[in-house]
Parts: C-alpha cells; structure tokens; sequence
C-alpha cells in the first residue's frame, strides 16, 4: 500500500477507505497468517470476563454486591434459556452457553466504537496499520466458536448415544435403511448447515453492520450523527439479539445432538 | 474467505475462556445461588414454624386464661354459697341464744313474780296481823296463835 493512502480523509477516496478500514493487521502468508487485531482484542475481552467474572465469583458477602447482582441477572438469564431447551445433564452447557453470549456480545459491542478510532490511534502511534475493531466481524472467530460447538455438539451425540446409536442415525434416518447413501448425504448437509449457518449469520450481520458505519462515515461531517446515532441505537439491539441467537443454537444444537430424532 | 490460522487461535481463546468460566465463574457463582436460594427457603420455612408457634401459644394462653376465669368464678360462687351458710348459721345461732335469753329472762321474770308474790304475802300476813292487833287492841301472842296465823298467811 502507498503511504500517502494510510492517510486518507473519508471523502477522498471512498473505495480505498473502505477498503482499509475492511483490512485486517494480518501477519505471515497463507493459511498460516494471523489476524492479530482479532486474536488480541478478542483476548482482550476474554481477560475482561475472567476478570470481571473473577471478581464478581469472589464476592461473597451476604448481601450481594451491584456487580455480583449483575453476573447473578446474566447467569439467571442464560441458565433459564438452557433449562427450556436442554434436558440432558451436563455441567459444560450451561458455563459454554454464558461464555458464547457474554463474549460475542462484547465482541459486537466493539462495532460501537467509532470506526476511525483504532486508525486514528495507530496513526498517532505512528504504526499506520489497518486493523479492524469488531472480532466477530472476522470468519476465524465466528468459524472457531461455531466448529468448537459443533465438535461439543458431535461429543455429546455420540456420549448420549454411542458409537453405535450415532452411526445409525446417520445411516438409517430420515429414509430408513435402504436409502443410506441418500440418507448419508442428507445427513451430511444437515450436520454441515449447523455450524456454517452459525458462523455466517453473525459475521453478515457484523459486516453489514459496520459497513453500514464505513458508509456513514464517508458522508459530510454534519449528516452522520443523524445516520450514525439511529443506525448505533438499532445495532445495540443487533448486538444484543445477535449474541442471544447464537447462545440459543448453541444449546439447541448440543441438545439435537443429546436427543434421539 | 479469509480463513486462516487466526480460526486456531480464536479456538483456543474460545476453549481457555468456557473452562475459565466454567470452573471460576459458572460453578462458585450458582453454587452460592443456589445455597443463598436454599437459606432463604429456609428462613420463610422458620418463619412460618415461628408463626404457627406463636399462634399455639396463643391458643393455649387463651384456654388457660379461659380455665383461670372458670376457676375464679367456681371459687367467686363457692365463697358466695359458703357466706350465705355463715350467716344462715349466724342467724340460726342467734335466734337460738335469744330463745335461750328469752326463756332465762322469762324463768327469771317468774322466779321475781313468785319472790314478790312471796315477800307481797309475807307483807299481807303482816299487816292482817297487826291490823287484827288493832282490832283487838291487845298483843296476839304470836306464839299462841301461830297455828292460826300461819293458816291465815297460807289461806292469803
């Protein structure tokens, strides 16, 4: 990239802002790269929950602090939603269903920070990198919490049911057994849909989201709060359903896999 | 598509975050719930024991307080009983004393009528006597004539 282009005013060169701001601080070459903006905010508001949660877990008095309370109202929340759809036993469903909505809503929230601010600070730093803010607008991340669940989610298939019981229903259902090849490729489609869908509908709805920011940013200075303002009011409910959603396939997915069809 | 090893890292973050959670947040955070949820359960429970209680006790204050009274005016009604039989017994000794009195007083009245009567006779047998000495102006010798004289007193 030209250095005079690091520089670039919004208005300049609309398509090369874009295309910047859609730029990833990306070390290494090929598969083996890493988008080290996601990798480390990410981590950053992993730390945050580890803290916060630390000291939230460590506040034992009788009377419960405001931020005990607060942990015990999102804890209550997502320990209910599990309840409704999971009925199997398992102490991993519930702690991985918190983690998935407090983390990917953090990482979503991070779509409310102003889309030049992390520019604006490498700029300053003199770094001059491209880097983006918001970790689930990254398929790495919404692809790594999808497939982790889809392995948990085969995990439990096969503990619920067995090897045996497991591979029959791949074979056997919907069509019964002399259909198996269709019933092998259908099966396939099914297990594969689930953690594609999860990974893709949370990253469009992060990408087009901020897209949406890139494109109000490139307007005069004195339109955007009147864009900026209802499109980030909306996006605090995007952020927040979009977490939920994927908290919610989460556990209803692992409990498909528990469940006989 | 830009996958690529940044999936691998982000799996890890993903892993070390949910048994993070797991074992120090999710476990100690219901743990204490679910005890506070627990002693709470149990505060109502004793809460309603103690109020159960209290209406016992308020039951059997009620029905020693009701004994009490039963008692009380058991006891008011025997000593009102046991009063009017002193004195019905009172009035009984007194009209039997003043019989007693009356009858004394009537034998003694008797006994003065008949002492009167007497000292009244002995007084008449005298004055006859001396009355008779005046007639016959001369002494009666009351030796001689005492036979007579004692008729006269006992005819008087």
């Amino acid at each position: 990239m030209v250095e005079t282009q690091k520089m670039l005013s919004p208005s300049d060169n609309p398509t090369m802002y874009i295309h910047d701001h859609l730029a990833y601080w990306k070390v290494g070459h090929g598969f083996w790269s890493l988008n080290l903006d996601t990798i480390l905010i990410g981590a950053l508001l992993a730390l945050l929950i580890v803290l916060v949660g630390r000291k939230a877990a460590k506040d034992t008095a009788e009377v419960p602090s405001g931020l005990r309370s607060f942990m015990e109202m999102i804890i209550e929340f997502v320990d209910e939603q599990v309840r409704n759809t999971f009925h199997g036993r398992s102490k991993i469903v519930a702690p991985l269903a918190f983690t998935v909505f407090v983390w990917v809503f953090l990482m979503n929230a991070m779509d409310l920070l102003p889309v030049d601010l992390l520019d604006f600070i490498s700029n300053a730093l003199g770094l001059h990198l491209h880097a983006r803010i918001v970790p689930s607008n990254d398929l790495n991340t919404t692809f790594a919490m999808s497939i982790s669940v889809f392995v948990l989610s085969l995990f439990y298939g096969i503990k619920a049911k067995g090897f045996s019981g497991f591979g029959k229903e791949f074979l056997y259902s919907p069509f019964g057994k002399y259909l198996m090849p269709f019933n092998i490729l259908m099966k396939l489609v099914e297990e594969i849909a689930k953690p594609v869908s999860l990974a893709m509908r949370l990253f469009g709805n992060m990408y087009a989201g901020e897209l949406i920011f890139f494109l109000i940013a490139l307007l005069p200075f004195w339109v955007q709060p009147l864009l900026s303002t209802p499109w980030a009011i909306f996006h605090i409910l995007i952020i927040t359903i979009q977490a939920f959603i994927f908290m919610v396939l989460t556990i209803v997915y692992i409990s498909m896999a528990y469940e006989s069809h | 598509m830009n996958v690529n090893a940044t999936i691998i890292g982000q799996m890890i973050t993903f892993i070390i975050l949910i048994w993070f959670v797991m074992k120090y947040v999710w476990t100690p955070i219901t743990a204490a719930m679910e005890a506070r949820s627990k002693k709470i359960a149990d505060g109502l429970a004793a809460g309603e024991r103690g109020q159960h209680q209290l209406e016992l006790a308020a039951h059997r204050a009620e029905d020693v307080l009701r004994d009490a009274r039963e008692k009380a005016s058991e006891m008011i009604a025997t000593a009102e009983k046991r009063g009017g039989q002193i004195v019905e017994q009172a009035k009984e000794q007194a009209r039997v004393e003043a019989d007693r009195l009356i009858v004394g007083a009537k034998a003694e009245i008797q006994q003065e009528i008949s002492r009167a009567r007497e000292s009244l006779r002995l007084q008449v047998a005298g004055l006859v006597v001396a009355g008779a000495e005046q007639i016959l102006r001369r002494e009666v010798d009351a030796k001689v004539h005492a036979k007579l004289l004692s008729s006269i007193e006992n005819e008087i």
